[in-house]
């Protein structure tokens, strides 16, 4: 199913193995051999990614003896909990996709006007990388040792400056919280994502504009601008599923509750099976696939537009 | 290095090792005004301030020592933690397992669809782009049944943590699939192959002793990405019950914060140094591909 939506844009792939398996019968046997040697990766990829994705979609539209139900369906749009969740994940994902865009695409501007092998650049792409991709756990202590009951924030504010504004530390399991700690991947992720399309920028541009009589102002408004305005939706789109998927910093964060819909899914998973629930789980898995390939695709439609500038 | 045509997913995986070399552009004129440059002071004062301050954080809450003093205990102590000992050792194996199982599974396959079948090119690249629209939570719903299967049915070795591997291969596919690509472009494959060929090489030796030593940049990236993310997995592992560093770190943190602090920062650290490495080897790596252009190689 993601499949088809996803590939669309590109030149569908799904025509492509279409022809290609179709063409593995009627060809020589030479030509049939070529395919061959491609079907362990097949395999191992229908095992462990496709396998699991039909198991979560069959699942979440069936009973736990396989009879054909909306049950578990259902429960995502009547359950309050459930509801609350997803709308809960979906506003952190606006929220945090909109400040790690802009803070991280100002970092991006400013590690791009550097030097090109400079020591700053490759600092902050490495310690980028590590923020965005490998956090996870490790982001949420982080995160308590700044600004936790004893956080160094916490003390500083309270014993040095008499401040009274963070004492009370409980503000970091609620929105306010999740949305700095959040941030904390998102600017990374962004910088790394959003570095390139700033790079693909050419010198000549900016010259050519500026031969015409072109300010800096007006470079930025009528060239710079719109070339960069599709890489950086795009990569708000995938900063928003980035944020909506992300698992490990909330629920290492939050112990009582599961306010996001991530965390929703893990309690199933971690819980006592209710009769007749068995399958609510892959329904909110199922949801989520829903979502993020949406996403996903107008994600893959706009870049393909950014990706003309780019090289 | 060019980006491939008509794969929109890609930049979602983007190659640091790569990124890290990337040529200047212009990023808005030659010459900066005044007003620019203090822009661009206050802008990565204030960002990497942003970023840092929970680091510098972990560093100071990590050293407390009693009344007011600095110490060291709290690292001391991570060195003697054995459930610590255990995570970190079954996270380094699952590690290995990875890097070899994906480089096995994806480096013959992604030369042989260049040298043999570049019309499965495209498929082979969406298939290796799709985990970033499932997300491991969800993953971890739908393999949950396939790994209680090989629990009850594989024995020892179906229920061993180290089966782990066979989903982070999966997780790490996209950014690994971009390392060893754009390394994979930039030199002849199609040639080198067939000079291989003619002189009588099979096709093992032909990709892992003629084209692996060529595509070794794209490799070792993917690689160290590989073994970073093993190391900072925690959703699979947790959800399914095993004891991996992540999990370790976790579990740590509810009995003593400092000690999970200091290994936190430590891990995140020894990551950094990783892709500090890669970002040089990456750079390297460059200078080589432009060699290997020359006939005369």
């Amino acid at each position: 199913m993601t499949d088809s939506t996803v590939g669309a844009p590109a030149q569908p792939p799904a025509q492509t193995a279409g022809l290609a398996s179709g063409g593995a019968g009627s060809r020589r046997f030479r030509g049939a051999r070529n395919y061959l040697a491609l079907i362990p990766f097949h395999l191992y990829l229908a095992v462990f990614l496709i396998l699991p994705t039909l198991i979560v979609a069959i699942g979440a539209l069936t009973t736990a003896d396989g009879t054909p139900t909306l049950d578990n369906v259902t429960v995502l749009f009547t359950d309050p909990t459930v509801v609350d969740a997803f709308v809960y994940s979906i506003q952190l994902s606006i929220a945090t996709a909109i400040a790690g865009a802009v803070l991280g695409g100002l970092l991006a501007w400013a590690v791009a006007r550097g030097k090109p092998n400079g020591l700053l650049r490759q600092f902050v792409i490495a310690a980028s990388g590590v923020l965005a991709q490998f956090g996870g756990v490790m982001l949420a202590f982080a995160f308590l040792a700044a600004f936790g009951f004893n956080g160094l924030v916490t003390i500083f504010l309270r014993d040095t400056l008499h401040l009274d504004l963070l004492t009370d530390a409980t503000w970091i399991y609620g929105f306010a919280g999740l949305v700095v700690v959040y941030t904390y991947f998102q600017i990374p992720l962004m910088l790394i994502v959003f570095l390139p399309s700033l790079d693909g920028l050419r010198q000549e541009w900016y010259d050519a504009s500026a031969s015409l009589g072109g300010s800096s102002g007006s470079f930025w408004r009528h060239v710079g601008g719109p070339i960069l305005a599709p890489s950086f939706l795009g990569a708000l789109l995938l900063l928003f599923t980035n944020a909506f998927s992300a698992y490990a910093t909330a629920a290492a964060l939050i112990s009582q509750g599961s306010p996001l819909a991530t965390l929703q899914i893990g309690a199933s998973l971690q819980s006592e099976v209710v009769i007749g629930r068995e399958n609510v789980g892959k329904a909110l898995a199922l949801g989520m696939i829903v979502i993020v390939s949406v996403v996903m695709v107008i994600y893959a439609l706009i870049q393909r537009r950014a990706s003309r500038w780019v090289r | 290095m060019t980006a491939s045509p008509g794969a929109p997913l890609s930049a979602a995986a983007p190659d640091i090792g790569a990124l890290a070399a990337r040529p200047r552009g212009v990023g808005g004129g030659r010459r900066p005004s005044p007003l620019q440059r203090s822009a661009r002071i206050a802008i990565l004062v204030i960002v990497i301030g942003y970023l840092g301050l929970p680091l510098f954080a972990m560093l100071e809450f990590s050293t407390r020592g009693n009344y007011g003093s600095r110490s060291l205990d709290s690292y001391a102590a991570m060195l003697n933690n054995q459930d610590l000992i255990d995570g970190v050792t079954t996270s380094l194996q699952i590690a290995v397992l990875t890097v070899v199982g994906m480089l096995l599974l994806l480096v013959p396959t992604m030369v042989w669809t260049v040298v043999r079948v570049p019309r499965m090119r495209r498929v082979v690249e969406f298939l290796c782009l799709l985990p970033l629209a499932i997300p491991a939570i969800v993953l971890v719903v739908g393999i949950g049944p396939i790994y209680r299967w090989m629990g009850q049915h594989l024995g020892a070795v179906g229920a061993s943590p180290l089966t782990l591997a066979f989903i982070d291969i999966v997780l790490c596919l996209p950014f690994a699939y971009r390392a060893i690509d754009s390394s994979l472009r930039s030199i002849d494959s199609a040639t080198l192959a067939d000079a291989s060929r003619s002189l009588g090489a099979g096709w093992p030796r032909t990709i892992f002793q003629v084209i692996l030593p060529n595509i070794r940049a794209g490799v070792l990236s993917a690689s160290v990405l590989a073994i970073a993310l093993v190391l900072g997995e925690y959703t699979i592992s947790s959800l399914l019950s095993f004891n991996t560093l992540q999990v370790a770190i976790y579990l740590l943190g509810g009995r003593d914060p400092f000690i999970s602090v200091a290994v936190s920062l430590s891990a995140l650290v020894f990551a950094f140094i990783l892709l500090i490495v890669i970002a040089r080897v990456g750079g390297g790596g460059r200078r080589d591909q432009r060699e290997v252009e020359e006939p005369a190689t």
